[in-house]
């Protein structure tokens, strides 16, 4: 009895018809695309796009030249050179990130105690030299003062999860 | 020289040039090529005698189905063409003469003695509604019976006895049954639970 | 208009030659159009079945998308890869276009509408159907690529079993129609039952197996183990680039097309009204035009050929092959007995 019922299931392709009837259901279903350049799709607090250094209230740099970014770096992304400003304080004379090397995995972010390095909501940019995929200094503080308002609210939304 | 003539020459000089192609150039795969289309021009040559069943059938078993397997062989075999031509100059007389035999025989046999004009008269341009296959299915199956099945049993004695000769049974090979694989079930069948002892 | 006329008789009696070439223009001219808009088609439906949208982008609604590929193909440069045999590496596109162009010739879109009415139009379109395996087999060697040939031994095994099982599906046909002239198959379904008289009823299943190997024969999915882009990167075109692709390309869908054409002629009653001799519906529907019958039922089933590909995973190799030797072939076998005692007993429908 089972072997003819098998036999009238594959000789009738049921389970073809299935899988016809699936796909052909899917055809008239409301379509999720995201038409990009007009429409975006909403980014989390978490989004790793590029990177920026970010100042305090006064002006002054938060960077102090750990180099903890540098160590943790996975892609060895990071290039870090340092000296004692005028004032005494530590700081870097060089930073910078070679976005051909970076994953944008976050690790630099994460590993930060003075949130300097932050990664910005930014995904859409392209460079036209090879040179231009090296971020420097100047080219991340410029960033963060950008996005400051940005990231500081992105920073404080997920406080609470440190 | 009428219209039909003159498509009658194009096409023999075609003819002639692919059969000559097919025996000189030294790649099997162009010889092969060049045999399709010896196919090809033959069977429009049986078109232009209002033969057109056959040569339609020339197509489809010759040139659809023999010459692309023969292709399949050809393309698969690695020829060495200097261990193919070693023996050339020495077989060459014996070649010729067994040649010349053969044109002498297939002029004895197609000569104009025995195929010419006195004794097979030119047929007659036939009506436009006459049909080439009902013709030859009606000869095929009343006249021609027997030795056309006949024909047939021996066709298929001779698949019979090439899948015979060349099967053998390979215990080693693995394979599916994809008779059993349709009989699956959801539960049982896709997973086996084992009960072993744990290990330290 | 009457000038037209005087002159269209004109060039058949002088010139018959100019005649049927412009002949071939009318049919080959909007056939490339419909093979762009089924490429246009088959994307968009697709995306749909899969939860997409499709091209839209170039034109309104990605309307100018084919035109754009073709566009951008012809600018291409056309790659010979070296080793590859010169000659034999650009006529495998042609040798793939053509036989799937010429058998339009024997096609009838209307009562008496045909090119050539010849009375062996069903062998014929065999034979052209079976040439088409050269372009994939030549393209394949003469490619000098491991993939290209490993794609050509695949599509020519499979195209060679598969063609035995779709000549033995038309063989049940001409059994049930009497004729080999491809006019008189579809009127031999002409009858008071509308879309019951039709074949596809008492040849349910040589229509089904029909169906599967012309999708099989054309390389499509599920049996596009020739192509096989996951194995053998993409079979017998992996070097083509530029126009040879694109002529590969419309081949290819050109197949498609044709196959869905004779399916609806063959099984689906060609020109006819599927509501003929109906009470209501059929003087309803006596005014449209036997062609647009002839262009619905061919959408029809080449939609079923991109649902098809949207459904089903690809066939491993000897399933393909048992299912075309071991399935296709005894089932054809027993239905033409069946058909044929149908016939001779005049069986009341269809056959009487």
């Amino acid at each position: 009895m089972n072997v003819l019922r098998d036999y009238i299931k594959s000789l009738f392709l049921l389970e073809l018809m299935r899988g016809l009837a699936l796909t052909g259901r899917y055809l008239f279903k409301k379509k999720f695309t995201v038409q990009y350049p007009e429409e975006k799709a909403p980014i989390s607090p978490r989004f790793r796009g590029l990177h920026a250094q970010r100042r305090y209230a006064s002006g002054e740099e938060r960077c102090i030249a750990c180099k903890l970014c540098e160590a943790t770096c996975p892609a060895l992304a990071i290039t870090i050179e340092a000296e004692p400003r005028a004032d005494g304080s530590r700081r870097t004379t060089r930073y910078d990130i070679d976005l051909f090397k970076c994953i944008f995995c976050g690790y630099c972010q994460e590993s930060c105690p003075v949130d300097a390095i932050v990664e910005t909501r930014l995904y859409e940019y392209h460079f036209e030299n090879r040179e231009d995929a090296i971020m420097t200094k100047e080219k991340l503080l410029a960033m963060g003062d950008k996005f400051e308002q940005q990231l500081a609210a992105d920073i404080a939304a997920q406080s609470q999860y440190r | 020289m009428t219209f039909e003539l003159f498509v009658f020459y194009v096409f023999a000089a075609i003819l002639v040039f692919a059969a000559t192609m097919v025996i000189t150039r030294k790649n099997p795969v162009h010889s092969a090529l060049f045999l399709v289309l010896a196919f090809f021009t033959s069977a429009a040559i049986w078109l232009l005698a209002e033969a057109e069943f056959l040569a339609i059938v020339l197509v489809l078993v010759y040139v659809g189905a023999v010459m692309v397997l023969f292709l399949f062989v050809v393309m698969m075999l690695d020829i060495d063409i200097a261990t193919m031509r070693a023996g050339f100059v020495k077989n060459l007389p014996l070649a010729i003469l067994i040649a010349i035999a053969m044109v002498i025989e297939i002029f004895l046999v197609i000569g104009s003695g025995s195929f010419s004009l006195d004794q097979f008269a030119a047929p007659l341009p036939l009506p436009a509604d006459y049909n080439n296959t009902a013709s030859l299915g009606n000869i095929l199956y009343t006249e021609y019976m027997y030795p056309f099945e006949v024909a047939a049993v021996i066709l298929l004695v001779a698949i019979i006895a090439a899948i015979g000769l060349t099967m053998r049974k390979r215990p080693e090979s693995k394979y599916q049954d994809p008779s059993k694989q349709v009989r699956v079930k959801k539960g049982e069948d896709r997973i086996t639970v084992l009960k072993m002892d744990a290990e330290d | 208009m009457d000038l037209l006329m005087s002159l269209w008789e004109w060039l058949g009696e002088n010139l018959v030659v100019v005649q049927i070439l412009i002949k071939i223009v009318i049919i080959v001219a909007p056939l490339m159009l419909c093979v762009a808009y089924f490429t246009y088609a088959e994307r968009k439906i697709i995306g749909y079945m899969q939860v997409r949208i499709g091209p839209n982008r170039v034109g309104p609604k990605g309307w100018l998308q084919p035109i754009a590929d073709a566009v951008k193909l012809m600018f291409k440069e056309i790659i010979i890869p070296s080793g590859a045999n010169k000659t034999l590496f650009l006529i495998a596109p042609v040798l793939t276009l053509g036989p799937a162009l010429a058998a339009w010739a024997v096609f009838p879109f209307g009562d008496g509408l045909v090119l050539s009415n010849i009375n062996a139009g069903l062998l014929y379109l065999i034979a052209l159907t079976s040439v088409g395996v050269y372009g994939v087999i030549i393209s394949g060697w003469a490619s000098n690529s491991k993939y290209a040939f490993l794609g050509a031994m695949r599509s020519a095994a499979q195209i060679v079993s598969y063609e035995i099982a779709m000549g033995f599906a038309l063989v049940g046909v001409l059994v049930a129609a009497g004729s080999l002239n491809l006019g008189e198959i579809v009127r031999a379904q002409e009858g008071e039952g509308g879309l019951f008289n039709w074949f596809w009823l008492p040849l349910f299943p040589l229509f089904l197996i029909y169906f599967v190997s012309g999708v099989a024969e054309t390389n499509r999915a599920p049996f596009d183990v020739a192509e096989g882009e996951s194995e053998i990167v993409a079979g017998f075109h992996v070097e083509y680039s530029g126009m040879p692709f694109a002529v590969f390309f419309l081949g290819e869908y050109a197949n498609m097309i044709l196959i869905s054409a004779l399916t609806s002629l063959l099984f689906l009653g060609g020109w006819l009204s599927p509501f003929n001799g109906w009470p209501l519906l059929g003087p309803m529907f006596d005014w449209v035009p036997g062609i647009v019958w002839l262009f619905i039922k061919t959408a029809f089933v080449g939609f079923f050929f991109l649902w098809l590909r949207a459904t089903f995973p690809r066939y491993r190799y000897d399933q393909i092959m048992r299912l075309g030797w071991k399935v296709f072939i005894p089932i054809t076998i027993v239905w033409i007995m069946v058909v044929g005692l149908a016939v001779v007993f005049e069986m009341p429908w269809w056959f009487d």
